[in-house]
């Protein structure tokens, strides 16, 4: 059980009160460190991980107050779940302290049923959050879920200066209905851990995954200083790392895959859309448009890489590019230039 | 020994939580620091120093309770309350109880430690 064994700080100025206290928490299975004011707690609560802190309001140097205060300031530290144990005169200081988002509140002298009853509920409630955070980190990036634990979660969106990528599986269908779908699925697991790898080095989230396509942002939720750059860097390796997959399966006599990569770069709304119940990190606008269109353009055109105008205006002269002319893609008003990346030379 | 000091019900139920050996310990602890959180009230009380005054009123009336010493605790909690009396004689007169109770409660608990 997670309740037991838990590490405690006691933070009480009264030595008796201390000792009854970390004497009760020994007693419960955890173990317990000592601090003789707030000011002492928090130095400890900052260089070493605690699971819980019971925390008394009256001390000197710094009250527990001004302790909760500070945890609520402090990024690391505003989930620690508090129990304040005082015999603190007044309805309201203890609506003070609930206030200040301490978990609870028990009367001193502290009854040990009680006491005991009330840390394994916080403790439970710490690891039910802690268990969130972590699902939170694997179904979405790690710069999403740190942009969530920042600021919080709100639906809508900010502009932003980014670039869009879109890649998928050219013939996926094909491939899909002549090979057991164990297979698929091994194969699909394959590239996108490749394809994640290669995005995420050079600074861009993955940020929708569909069937055998993703989409990829570069400039959001976190600014990058050059993400056309870093895009088109992203995408080159894409199709290095496809090219050496591709030799793996023709040694196990499995046919190659190819795949298409269109980017377009501008501004874009991001954030979060859907429902309070369930919300996707994601960007729209006409750069996400295009940069759709661009990817299935790679089809027409036999080109694995295509940028738009202002991705090719973001990017240092080292980058060849070749010109295709104007195209006209569905559902925008006028013809867009569109170029092809070439690949690296060897 | 007079039982009316200590509550014999929460002395009781202390030992029964923590363990008797351990409340022997703390008794000894509060016997050491009870002496000092007198001295502190006092010298709170002649500078005039009202936000130490009530934080050790408070840390005796918590240390009490927590023994069973209810009367100790509820002459310092009406210090706590109060605060500073604008007459510092009041005052003086409160702490010369305080000191006479916390003797009886500390003989109290010194007989309780070694019963």
């Amino acid at each position: 059980m997670a309740e037991f064994g838990a590490r405690l700080l006691i933070a009480d100025d009264n030595k008796v009160n201390r000792l009854l206290l970390s004497r009760s928490v020994e007693l419960q299975g955890h173990s317990a460190a000592l601090a003789e004011n707030g000011r002492v707690a928090l130095e400890m609560l900052r260089r070493e991980p605690f699971d819980l802190l019971l925390l008394d309001i009256e001390m000197p140097e710094m009250d527990g107050f001004a302790v909760l205060e500070h945890l609520k300031a402090d990024p690391q530290l505003r989930d620690l779940p508090v129990i304040v144990t005082s015999s603190v005169e007044g309805l309201d200081n203890i609506v003070r302290c609930i206030g200040l988002g301490a978990e609870d509140y028990l009367p001193k002298p502290v009854n040990a049923v009680l006491l005991k009853a009330r840390i394994g509920a916080s403790l439970e409630k710490k690891r039910l959050r802690d268990q969130q955070k972590d699902l939170v980190r694997r179904f979405a990036t790690s710069e999403v879920a740190q942009d969530l634990q920042q600021s919080g979660f709100s639906l809508g969106g900010k502009r932003v200066h980014a670039s869009v990528m879109f890649s998928d599986i050219r013939g996926f269908t094909a491939l899909v209905e002549n090979q057991p779908p164990e297979e698929t699925i091994e194969l699909l697991n394959t590239y996108y851990t490749l394809m994640f790898e290669a995005i995420s080095s050079h600074g861009g989230v993955v940020n929708q995954m569909i069937g055998d396509g993703l989409m990829a942002l570069f400039g959001a939720p976190l600014s990058l200083d050059d993400c056309a750059g870093s895009a088109v860097a992203a995408a080159q390796e894409m199709i290095e790392l496809i090219e050496q997959f591709n030799l793996e399966r023709a040694a196990a006599r499995k046919p190659p895959i190819s795949i298409g990569i269109g980017i377009a770069t501008g501004d874009v709304v991001a954030g979060y859309t859907g429902t309070q119940q369930r919300a996707t990190y994601t960007c729209i606008g006409d750069t996400v448009n295009l940069a759709a269109r661009l990817e299935a353009h790679t089809k027409n055109v036999q080109r694995p890489i295509l940028i738009d105008a202002a991705t090719r205006h973001g990017l240092e002269a080292g980058v060849q590019l070749i010109a295709l002319g104007d195209v006209q893609f569905k559902g925008k008003a006028g013809a867009a230039p569109v170029y092809a990346v070439a690949q690296h030379s060897g | 020994m007079d039982e009316s000091v200590i509550d014999q019900d929460v002395y009781a139920e202390l030992q029964e939580t923590a363990g008797a050996e351990f409340v022997a310990e703390l008794v000894d602890t509060f016997l050491e620091e009870a002496p000092g959180m007198l001295a502190e009230l006092r010298s709170a009380r002649a500078e005039n120093h009202s936000e130490r005054f009530r934080r050790g009123a408070h840390s005796l009336k918590s240390n009490s309770n927590t023994f069973g010493a209810l009367k100790l605790a509820a002459l310092a909690r009406d210090l706590e309350i109060k605060g500073l009396d604008a007459d510092p004689a009041r005052d003086m007169a409160v702490l010369a109880e305080l000191d006479a109770e916390c003797a009886r409660a500390a003989a109290a608990l010194k007989v309780l430690r070694d019963g």
